[in-house]
């Protein structure tokens, strides 16, 4: 079969993807939308960040660019460049760029891993003037009151070093997340996995012992998406203990002891 | 093959018979009765157990063939070295029993190859205890199963069952037994004020233990079912007889979510003379209420006091700048909500709020809050009023850290103190626990030395900031890159310029910026002997002002420690600037406060140093000694004894990914120093006053 490919600027969530609120994120992220205001969606990895973006570009339908960041991304990376295109140089557009133009919905995934120069590019477009300057074309492109600019960042794991810093977080209205409390966290389980409730309530249970073990050899414990993995190998048939054992521990860790002791604790569980 | 004669004068010289009149004879001809290869690897270990005692060697050649006819080679080699730690640990009486008492050695060896062993499967069990909810439980020793409510206590080796696995289980099921006391309330009961009253009070326990057990073994099935499916088929194994109809009655009705400890101690009231005790599963642990009554009643006061301090700690940080009280004139009030939680055995969580506003509340806080409610079963009311001005003192709730000279006012004792094995090249293997080390700060010296030595080096320290600014990390432009930033028009004029002529055009038309990151991590380890009295001292020293000057300007990550022993009851790391501490007025004072100590021991230092560097993220790990002699302590510290040590520590360090690097002062060190650290990792500075100019810049060349 022939893959669809869409560009960049052309990524329109169709379908309304399964999104559950744990508070009032979704009316702040509307108001924020509205006033022009920069989002920061702050949590743990797997606990939803994305999939609330998703969530929210069907809902103001606009187009969604993802950026993931990581330590080689650079301010052109994101902005745009020359390239040589048979013996003469032509501009490209990046991500950014493309989604200011676009009045689109530009989310930068796990911003701090990205190039210290990367935040530069970001302040204008994060503060009253939404504009972002290209240098290279001598350019200032002003956004469009569609366009909506949004960071992640996991404040957990990250080393000191890539602290997000003050001139950057205080343009951003943020927005907390974290794993949602056990009932809700079963039903999103059961309904993304197709597991029934029991088994989503023993890989609930599953996932808070190995958050107990954040901090004392693991170093986060499992997300909501993980067991969303082990509960779709669950539900295709494969034993409980085994799916733990793939989706969830594998994934956490790989020094041997703690593997064990994750594995102790699933096959107490089923 | 040796004969009895020829052996007899190799043990004779080995156990110095010429002075101690031992009769060889008799060793001499049962070794001869033995393979060639088995009497080289007899001959050889009576040496190297007559290194450490000859007695003990003596009695090691007495039996070794007699371990070799009931043990294979690893296990004889395993009971001489027990003998050699227990002769380190107790003396030589309790070495010469093991020696002596063969037979019990190879049970307990045999015993352990079935069995589980607590001190392997650690980390394991450990991390399946933390996993499950409540109090942060922590895993020790003893002779029996028991908890104390802190500590789960575990017999060293569990070997019931026939094999590895399901002795392993036992451990974890017995872990879950004992957790489940603590958790589901067992010693939330008035137990001791019922056992006052009971005339039989061990028949009484022994009955309350029972119930108890069957009550918590349905909690845990209903916390975790994959659990309670293993405890049964361990029971089975276990030889698990048919309940008594009486029981199943009982079993009917502890077994109901509802009923908690004290139901069951009621129950056992109602029926204690009537009724025998079931005998206890081996993992269900026995009951210590003597333990368990210290534990509890100390903790309490400790994590109320902790509880309330913690408050008022909030309520500072939260109130910062604003006045504590509001317009009104009345003080914010702490408060609790209870908000119902099925899954936890108490039914709710709980929530602290401020003025009726939740608080967030950091990890530390949370536990606590844990941990008082599995004692409690919520949190009092008068927990909730912060500490007052006088109730500040950390010693009610903190755990006492031992003043490391106070512990030497007294007896010595090991308490406090990191033990770290040393190399003995004689006896080819670690002496464990050997050298007691501990931290110390060097009394910082408010002098102006510092600003001294800047003076007096003024010129070579201009000199080198600029060399060091330089070689900070820097962005630099890569040229000719396949991909990148920006264009890089003198390679496209180029291409451009080849495809004119006909010549294939190159890809590489592009810049990019590239950072060299440094990331380097180091330790400084100083020599604090009393040989570096005078003019070493005061080079050292300078050394380090210097170095910190350029470490500042290039911003590596460094620690500076001096090390000094006297024996290895005292091996002493004087802490001068930690990793995190910034170069500071106290960094400086402590520089300038290092005095010349007592002997130079090694081997520990390197070993506690690289601990410290390898819980450092860093990709390069540098160590590096500024010593003015060879390793030496008053005891056998000295000769090869030390060097070995030295060598084995450095090794590995190396083995842990650490750069070891030397420089000494000392001009024998060409001797030894290569044998140490390899012959390209030290230098040998010939002029002490030369020390200070050559430090920094050695450190340069080693990280450009």
């Amino acid at each position: 079969m022939q893959p669809r490919v869409l560009k960049l600027d052309e990524y329109w969530v169709e379908r309304e993807p399964y999104y559950q609120p744990t508070g009032d994120e979704i009316e702040i992220f509307q108001a924020g939308y509205r006033n022009h205001l920069p989002l920061l969606l702050k949590g743990p990895t797997g606990c939803g960040k994305t999939r609330f973006m998703e969530y929210m570009a069907w809902r103001l339908k606009r187009p969604l660019i993802t950026v993931s960041c990581h330590d080689d991304l650079t301010a052109s990376d994101l902005v745009g460049r020359y390239l040589v295109k048979g013996g003469e140089t032509t501009w490209v557009d990046g991500p950014l760029t493309q989604a200011v133009r676009a009045g689109g919905i530009c989310y930068l995934d796990e911003i701090v891993e990205a190039r210290k120069d990367t935040m530069v590019v970001i302040h204008p477009l994060a503060d009253d003037r939404r504009v972002l300057p290209i240098e290279k074309l001598g350019a200032l492109i002003e956004a469009p009151s569609e366009f909506c600019l949004s960071i992640s960042y996991n404040p957990g794991y990250q080393s000191v070093l890539k602290d997000l810093k003050q001139s950057t977080r205080q343009r951003f209205v943020a927005l907390e997340f974290d794993y949602p409390d056990s009932e809700l966290e079963k039903s999103i389980v059961s309904r993304e996995s197709g597991v029934d409730a029991e088994t989503a309530g023993l890989l609930v249970k599953f996932a808070v012992m190995t958050r107990n073990l954040k901090g004392s050899g693991l170093e986060e414990g499992a997300s909501t998406r993980l067991l969303v993995h082990a509960g779709k190998l669950i539900a295709s048939g494969v034993n409980p203990v085994s799916a733990c054992r793939g989706a969830v521990a594998q994934a956490l860790t790989d020094d041997p002891e703690m593997l064990a002791a994750v594995n102790e604790l699933s096959s107490s569980l089923f | 093959m040796l004969s009895a004669s020829s052996l007899e004068i190799r043990l004779d010289e080995i156990l110095e018979v010429e002075f101690s009149f031992r009769n060889t004879a008799i060793p001499a001809t049962s070794i001869a009765g033995l393979q060639p290869a088995d009497q080289v690897y007899v001959v050889n270990w009576v040496q190297r157990v007559a290194s450490t005692n000859i007695e003990l060697g003596y009695q090691y050649a007495c039996h070794a063939v007699e371990a070799l006819a009931i043990m294979d080679r690893d296990m004889v080699e395993s009971w001489a070295l027990y003998a050699m730690d227990t002769y380190d640990r107790e003396g030589l009486r309790p070495a010469l029993e093991v020696m002596r008492r063969l037979d019990s050695f190879a049970d307990t060896c045999r015993e352990r190859r079935v069995g589980s062993v607590l001190e392997e499967q650690q980390g394991i069990l450990l991390g399946f205890l933390h996993g499950l909810s409540g109090r942060r439980l922590k895993l020790a020793e003893a002779a029996q199963s028991y908890t104390d409510t802190e500590t789960l206590f575990l017999p060293p080796v569990m070997a019931l069952l026939g094999n590895p696995d399901d002795n392993f289980l036992l451990y974890k099921v017995t872990i879950a037994a004992l957790w489940a006391q603590t958790r589901y309330g067992t010693f939330r009961a008035p137990l001791a004020a019922e056992l006052e009253q009971q005339c039989e009070p061990d028949r009484f326990l022994g009955l309350f233990h029972a119930f108890e057990s069957i009550r918590l073994e349905a909690c845990i099935g209903r916390e975790l079912p994959g659990l309670i499916r293993q405890i049964k088929r361990l029971k089975r194994e276990l030889g698990e007889s048919e309940l008594p109809q009486v029981w199943v009655q009982h079993q009917e009705f502890l077994q109901r979510p509802d009923i908690r400890s004290e139901d069951a101690l009621a129950l056992a009231r109602d029926w204690t003379g009537k009724l025998a005790p079931y005998p206890p599963f081996p993992y269900q642990g026995i009951l210590r209420l003597d333990a368990v009554e210290a534990c509890v009643a100390e903790r309490l006061a400790r994590e109320k006091a902790k509880f309330r301090v913690t408050l008022r700690l909030l309520e500072e940080e939260l109130l910062e700048g604003q006045r504590p009280e509001d317009e009104n004139g009345t003080k914010k009030q702490f408060s609790k909500r209870e908000i119902p939680a099925p899954d936890l055995p108490e039914g709710m969580r709980t929530e602290i709020l401020l003025d009726g506003k939740p608080m967030p509340l950091p990890v530390e806080v949370e536990n606590l809050i844990s941990s008082i409610i599995v004692d409690l079963g919520n949190i009092p009311d008068d927990y909730l009023e912060p500490a007052g001005p006088g109730e500040y003192d950390p010693a009610l709730f903190q755990e006492q850290q031992e003043d490391p000279d106070d512990v030497w006012s007294g007896v010595y004792h090991e308490q406090g103190a990191h033990l770290y094995r040393e190399w003995d090249f004689q006896r080819q293997h670690y002496r464990k626990n050997w050298c007691a080390v501990r931290e110390k700060t060097v009394v910082p010296v408010y002098d102006n030395f510092v600003e001294q030595t800047l003076d007096r080096y003024s010129g070579l320290v201009k000199h080198l900031r600029k060399i060091f600014e330089a070689m900070r990390d820097e962005e630099r432009r890569l040229k000719r890159q396949s991909d990148g930033d920006d264009v890089d028009i003198d390679a496209l004029v180029e291409a451009l310029a080849d495809t004119r002529d006909g010549r294939e055009m190159s890809d590489r038309l592009f810049t990019r910026m590239h950072r060299t990151e440094r990331n380097i991590a180091v330790i400084f380890m100083v020599d604090m002997s009393g040989s570096t009295k005078g003019w070493i001292n005061q080079a050292e020293r300078e050394s380090l002002v210097l170095l910190c000057e350029s470490l500042e300007t290039i911003g590596d990550r460094y620690a500076i420690y001096g090390f000094s022993s006297i024996t290895r009851k005292r091996c002493e790391l004087y802490h001068i600037k930690h990793f995190d501490e910034p170069y500071d007025v106290e960094v400086k004072g402590r520089i300038s406060g290092i005095q010349p100590q007592d002997y130079t021991r090694m081997g520990f230092a390197i070993r506690h140093l690289s601990r410290v560097l390898n819980e450092i993220d860093a990709r390069t790990r540098i160590l590096i000694t500024l010593s003015d002699g060879k390793p030496d302590d008053y005891d056998n510290y000295r000769g090869q004894y030390g060097i070995e040590d030295t060598r084995r520590a450095l090794i590995e360090a190396r083995r842990d990914g650490i750069h070891p690097y030397c420089i000494t002062i000392d001009d024998q060190a060409r001797d030894y120093l290569p044998h140490l650290y390899g012959p390209a990792a030290f230098t040998l500075v010939d002029d002490v006053k030369m020390l200070p100019l050559k430090v920094s810049d050695i450190y340069r060349r080693l990280t450009a």
